[in-house]
């Protein structure tokens, strides 16, 4: 069930804590990244249940390795399960991504190619994950900085294919679709008029890192600044397509004081207002 | 140019050495520049590691150094790499590693402070208990025979070293350079009832007596083994600074 | 002193200690706070600008390490031997 509310979220940060709980932000919800949350007990289940008492949740894993070769971490996904049961979040989503390989752990999302094997691999896992947890999961599109020659399936044409195969529903990052475009110099707008708009639960917003190639610009994932105007500018088409939906502002690198994410909630939080009233306005 | 892939499992496979290796892994393409594009990956995975254990070792960090640290991590991240994706377990051998590591041979002390912050990671995610009332301790008729259970986040490291007090001179606004222990030092870590983890050095009656606790002895016992390592040892220090810090979580007789 | 009247007097000393420790508890009641926060370990983030730094390997190889620690070590006054740096052997 996925029923975040059509309201701007942030990924909590632990020093924001004492500022959220004097303050009350009027937020949608929070995000947290579920392997941050896998110890036994002490400040991280304390501060997180504090705050679920609040607002609604998304449990964001980075460690499940979807894309990865061979069978799921089966120790995993059942604390990704206790995790879930102990505090019933609104939505759980994973990314289009590997990061295992042969028992070791490389805490980064690594690329895949799209063919009709890892197709195959991937929706193997999400069936597992969602038989699991007994819910449906979000999968989020990836930034890329290479391509792959065995790949015969685009981003968008393997993604709806999951969607199809496993009823999962998606979770569309903007700025990974800026970033892998712009790093591939194809057209993002090309991209999410492909996209399987209909099964996207939840919107992904984040800054990123430019550097200078030869070849041009390389952007990278690097969440450490405010979103990119042209990010906005997408996210206001695909808003304009979709309706509203939950919104998360990502900062992870550093992160700055609650007020200036803040600000970046609500500029995501006008352009869904404006776009309530224009659907009050057409209702 | 690495081995072929063959299927997904090889892809992984040969992505991953070339993580390791330098090379550009076979079927990765770009625009341009799949060299520096692939290195993207390369220093993500090298970056995110470090950043990882320099979060959890940052006492090390600081008296190595942090240009010291980064480079020593990129040889423990290669010989001990997570073997989970929940990162706050990894760093248990990290210790050992320092142990063994020529460079920093010239700093003894070195394993000890990796072995008290290891132990303060482990108390800040251990378990949670509820702390006995005061009632459970005052009414005791035979005290010698209670069983005190200890929170799970209590832990001891002994050290031929200072390293608590080094530990407590590498903290951020403490000034290393005004550091004056000397000998060693047995150093209690634990969860307090604020959920901080402070770091506390003990006199060797108070560890002896804490040790004993932790093995499961009965509070006289666990006295007497206090009395054996400090002679004339009270015990009400130690078990009042257990107790405020809510580390006693369970009274029993003895069986 | 006797075996018996040595265990009677550690039995009254741990009787006074457990009351002394009860009185601490009580002063140490219910501080309402979530001490300090470690940042978590896992995110989804890339590392800032990551093309080249740190991109050729750093494997140690013995005698080719040419780093020495350079932080608080150097300066900590610390008994013989502690702060100092001695040549390493390799």
């Amino acid at each position: 069930m996925i029923n975040l509310p059509a309201a701007p979220g942030l990924g909590f940060k632990p020093e924001h804590f004492a500022a959220i709980r004097s303050t009350r932000p009027d937020l949608g919800f929070f995000e947290v990244h579920a392997e941050n949350y896998m110890g036994a007990g002490g400040v991280p289940h304390a501060q997180l249940r504090e705050l679920r008492a609040d607002y609604a949740l998304s449990l964001h894993g980075v460690g499940l390795s979807i894309g990865g070769a061979g069978r799921l971490d089966a120790e995993h996904l059942a604390r990704l399960n206790r995790l879930c049961n102990a505090y019933e979040p609104e939505s759980f989503s994973e990314h289009l991504a590997w990061s295992s390989h042969g028992g070791d752990y490389l805490n980064d999302l690594l690329p895949l190619p799209y063919t009709p094997e890892t197709l195959g691999i991937v929706c193997d896992h999400i069936d597992e994950v969602q038989a699991v947890l007994g819910r449906r999961m979000l999968l989020e599109n990836p930034s890329t900085y290479v391509l792959f020659a065995q790949s015969t399936l685009s981003e968008t044409e393997f993604l709806a294919e999951v969607v199809r195969r496993t009823g999962c529903g998606l979770l569309l990052d903007v700025n990974n679709v800026f970033v892998s475009a712009t790093n591939h110099r194809t057209d993002p707008r090309a991209y999410l008029a492909d996209f399987p708009l209909a099964a996207v639960g939840e919107l992904h917003l984040g800054g990123h890192a430019e550097e200078a190639l030869p070849s041009g610009p390389l952007l990278i994932d690097a969440h450490g600044t405010p979103v990119a105007d042209p990010v906005w500018t997408l996210y206001a088409e695909v808003l304009a397509r979709t309706g509203p939906l939950p919104t998360l502002i990502e900062w992870d690198n550093d992160v700055p004081e609650l007020p200036v994410l803040l600000t970046e909630a609500a500029r995501a939080g006008a352009l869904l207002d404006a776009l309530e009233v224009r659907h009050a306005r057409a209702g | 140019m690495l081995a072929p892939a063959e299927g997904h499992g090889g892809f992984v496979a040969a992505f991953r050495a070339g993580l390791v290796g330098g090379g550009l892994p076979e079927g990765v393409t770009a625009v341009a520049e799949a060299e520096q594009r692939f290195a993207v990956y390369r220093n993500n995975v090298a970056h995110s590691l470090t950043e990882a254990l320099a979060r959890r070792f940052p006492a090390v960090s600081r008296l190595v150094g942090d240009a010291f640290f980064r480079a020593m991590a990129r040889v423990f991240i290669a010989q001990h790499p997570p073997a989970s994706p929940v990162l706050l377990d990894w760093g248990a051998e990290f210790p050992g590693f320092l142990k063994g590591f020529p460079p920093v041979a010239g700093l003894p002390y070195l394993p000890d402070v990796a072995r008290i912050e290891r132990a303060r990671g482990l108390a800040y995610h251990a378990a949670d208990a509820v702390a006995v009332s005061p009632a459970a301790l005052a009414g005791a008729t035979s005290p010698e025979a209670l069983r005190l259970v200890l929170h799970p986040s209590v832990a001891l490291v002994a050290s031929a070293w200072p390293a608590a007090s080094i530990w407590a001179a590498n903290q951020p606004g403490a000034d290393a350079a005004g550091m004056r222990a000397q000998g060693p030092e047995l150093a209690l870590i634990l969860r307090d009832r604020a959920l901080e983890v402070p770091v506390r050095a003990l006199a060797p009656g108070d560890a002896a007596l804490v040790a004993a606790l932790l093995a499961g002895q009965a509070l006289g016992p666990a006295a007497l083994r206090g009395q054996l390592a400090e002679p004339g040892h009270d015990p009400a220090a130690v078990l009042g600074y257990l107790m405020a810090a809510g580390a006693i979580i369970e009274v029993g007789e003895a069986a | 002193m006797t075996h018996m009247s040595n265990t009677l007097t550690l039995a009254a000393s741990l009787a006074t200690a457990l009351t002394l420790a009860a009185g601490s508890a009580q002063a140490a009641e219910m501080e309402k706070c979530y001490g300090v926060a470690l940042a978590g370990q896992n995110d989804c983030a890339a590392g800032p600008g990551t093309t080249c730094a740190g991109s050729s390997t750093m494997d140690y190889q013995g005698n080719a390490w040419k780093l020495v620690p350079a932080g608080t070590c150097t300066t900590m006054e610390t008994p013989k031997g502690m702060g100092s740096l001695e040549p390493i052997a390799m």
